[in-house]
């Protein structure tokens, strides 16, 4: 697999740490052609999902990010670009023309998908419609009502076998279709929008599920939502979606380590105006070990100055406890280059707010 | 005429009316139940998107539907005497009113099957179903209830062509509404004969209609239990009958 060209402004997806990537698009391109008008989808997106992790694709509606999600198990036919799924190239498998070979539609059968309204078939029980994906596997009848009452019992809707999915909520009506989505055994779970129909304490309560699902079945999940809580809930890793392309991406804590992350400040806002004309605003933000030491009353002690604190907060952000702070220190940015490179010897992540960045800034922070 | 004149023939008319009804429903349904799905799937964004096929399937459904049945009658006698020997007799009615409901059905079962979900074929097809599985397990169930509908729809257009294929020798009830009501102002057995066919013709509407209804809201809402169930479409679906019969 050729190396990913990074974007400027892009921070190398990271492949390093643990796992292989299950997911790889490379040079994915979608372009919708309908009378004689050209519309772009996708414009070149490199996408890395590493194995067991949670990955959310965020954008607007039209970034793209629907096309995507379609084109990873070829839903859509991408118009360049290949996607790998589990070590297979699948656009190799489509062949021409439409219509989804033989093998094509086996490497389906080994990726879930959850969808935004559900697409459950309203004539099939509950149960019926977890063992959908097993009659398409051919799987014999007395194991397909087998593995779908243990999936039913696993989505916590053992006792809702029998019912019509008219009959049940929003949320339950999800959790049949998580469990029809892991009824092939999939190592993949693609999940399009699958919360963004339900209010936000059902969708609190399915996040939490598929969270469960990738740490219990070691299952990579892959998702797109047009929602920041999404991502800050259950995501290891997240890319932002804008006109086609992935502006930023990587794991939560390298965004938030990135200057001027857009996902990251989306992530984790703090708001604050400067009181004075005379100062420098600074974002701090805090990750894991750093997060305990008491910094800013050493900065104020080292140095003698005046810090006002503006804003801050602490949250959790993909399981990862995370405080940002925006505070103002007296005086113009080069007057505190010392207390900033104090904050930064401190392993904190320092962003200069409202400020074109010295090149020598950014180069600090890598 | 004494009641006891009449019965006989009536009871005859009957029948010939259900036997030619009955059987051209049944190839209706055999023949326009693909034709009906293949249009949608050969449709622009379909399954087996064929642009030509499609066009050309709906012009023959288009050419075939207005036809006046009279007239496909008349044209198809050649066709038909290949096929059963003879122009008369209601097993020769069956011919033309089949090819007749065909089309008529093909369209009414294109309409319901577009009403399906299209996110429910995606579903689908993420599962690793092929064509024919989104054709027998998605599009087929999951527009029932209104193919039943059509269904009930073409029965009632086919009593009426049936009694088109009287005035040409089928037999049945339009037969003796013609020759005996009208050739011979037998004024009695023609209001018979129309009492029958308004009865027959909602009874079967009625029919049609519990079984779509019921089949409608097996995935309804958490409704009333069956039995319930039939004593509120029985009250509801006159309404519905008048408007479908019309």
């Amino acid at each position: 697999m050729p190396p990913p060209t990074p974007r400027a402004g892009t921070p190398t997806p990271a492949l390093d740490s643990d796992g292989n990537p299950v997911i790889t698009t490379s040079g994915l391109t979608k372009v919708y052609r309908s009378r004689g008008r050209e519309v772009t989808a996708l414009d070149g997106v490199d996408l890395h999902v590493r194995e067991g992790e949670v990955y959310g694709v965020i954008g607007q509606s039209g970034a793209g990010k629907s096309s995507l999600i379609r084109c990873v198990n070829l839903l859509e036919r991408p118009t360049s670009g290949t996607v790998t799924v589990a070590g297979q190239d699948l656009t190799a498998l489509a062949g021409r023309g439409p219509r989804a070979g033989r093998e094509l539609r086996q490497a389906r059968s080994r990726i879930g998908m959850v969808f935004q309204h559900f697409n459950l078939l309203s004539t099939r029980t509950v149960q019926d419609n977890v063992e959908l994906p097993l009659e398409i596997l051919g799987t014999s009848g007395k194991e397909r009502s087998r593995k779908a009452l243990e999936l039913l019992d696993l989505v916590g809707l053992a006792d809702k076998a029998k019912s019509y999915p008219a009959q049940l909520s929003g949320g339950q009506k999800q959790r049949v279709g998580i469990a029809r989505a892991l009824a092939g055994d999939p190592k993949v779970l693609l999940s399009d929008e699958a919360t963004s129909a339900l209010d936000p304490e059902t969708t609190r309560s399915i996040l939490q599920l598929l969270r469960d699902l990738n740490r219990q079945l070691g299952l990579t999940v892959l998702l797109i939502t047009h929602e920041m809580d999404v991502v800050k809930s259950i995501c290891d890793s997240a890319a932002l979606m804008e006109q086609g392309r992935i502006v930023e991406s990587g794991t939560v804590s390298e965004l938030l380590a990135t200057p001027d992350s857009e996902l990251a400040a989306a992530l984790f806002p703090v708001d604050g105006e400067a009181e004075g004309e005379d100062s420098t605003v600074v974002d701090v933000t805090f990750q894991g070990e750093a997060a305990t030491q008491p910094v800013i009353s050493q900065l104020a002690r080292t140095y003698n100055i005046d810090i006002s604190i503006l804003g801050a907060a602490i949250d959790t952000v993909g399981g990862l406890q995370v405080g940002r702070m925006r505070i103002e220190l007296p005086g113009q940015y080069e007057d505190n280059v010392v207390p900033i490179g104090f904050l930064r010897e401190q392993g904190l992540q320092i962003d200069v707010v409202g400020q074109e960045r010295p090149a020598l800034v950014q180069e600090g922070a890598k | 005429m004494t009641w006891s004149q009449m019965q006989p023939l009536l009871s005859q008319a009957c029948w010939d009316t259900l036997y030619m009804v009955g059987w051209s429903t049944l190839i209706a349904v055999v023949g326009g139940l693909p034709l009906g799905v293949l249009l949608v799937l050969t449709d622009r964004g379909g399954l087996l998107q064929n642009v030509v096929a499609n066009k050309v399937i709906g012009q023959i459904v288009n050419v075939a539907r207005s036809m006046p049945f009279i007239i496909l009658m008349v044209a198809l006698m050649n066709f038909t005497r290949s096929i059963t020997g003879t122009t008369i007799g209601r097993e020769a009615a069956i011919v033309p009113l089949a090819i007749g409901a065909i089309p008529f059905f093909a369209r009414l079962v294109e309409t319901a099957v577009r009403e399906v979900d299209g996110g429910l074929v995606e579903a689908v097809q993420s599962m690793g179903g092929n064509t024919w599985t989104v054709v027998r397990k998605v599009l087929v169930p999951e527009s029932l209830p209104s193919l039943i509908s059509s269904t009930t729809t073409t029965i009632v257009a086919l009593i009426g062509y049936s009694a088109m294929a009287g005035t040409v020798g089928a037999g049945g009830l339009g037969d003796i509404a013609i020759r005996y009501g009208y050739q011979r102002f037998e004024t009695d057995l023609m209001w018979i004969t129309v009492a029958i066919l308004a009865v027959v013709i909602s009874v079967i509407q009625f029919a049609g209609d519990f079984a779509a209804r019921s089949l409608h809201r097996r995935g309804g809402r958490s409704g009333p239990a069956p039995k319930l169930r039939l004593l509120k479409a029985g009250v509801s679906s006159p309404a519905a009958d008048v408007s479908k019969v019309a």
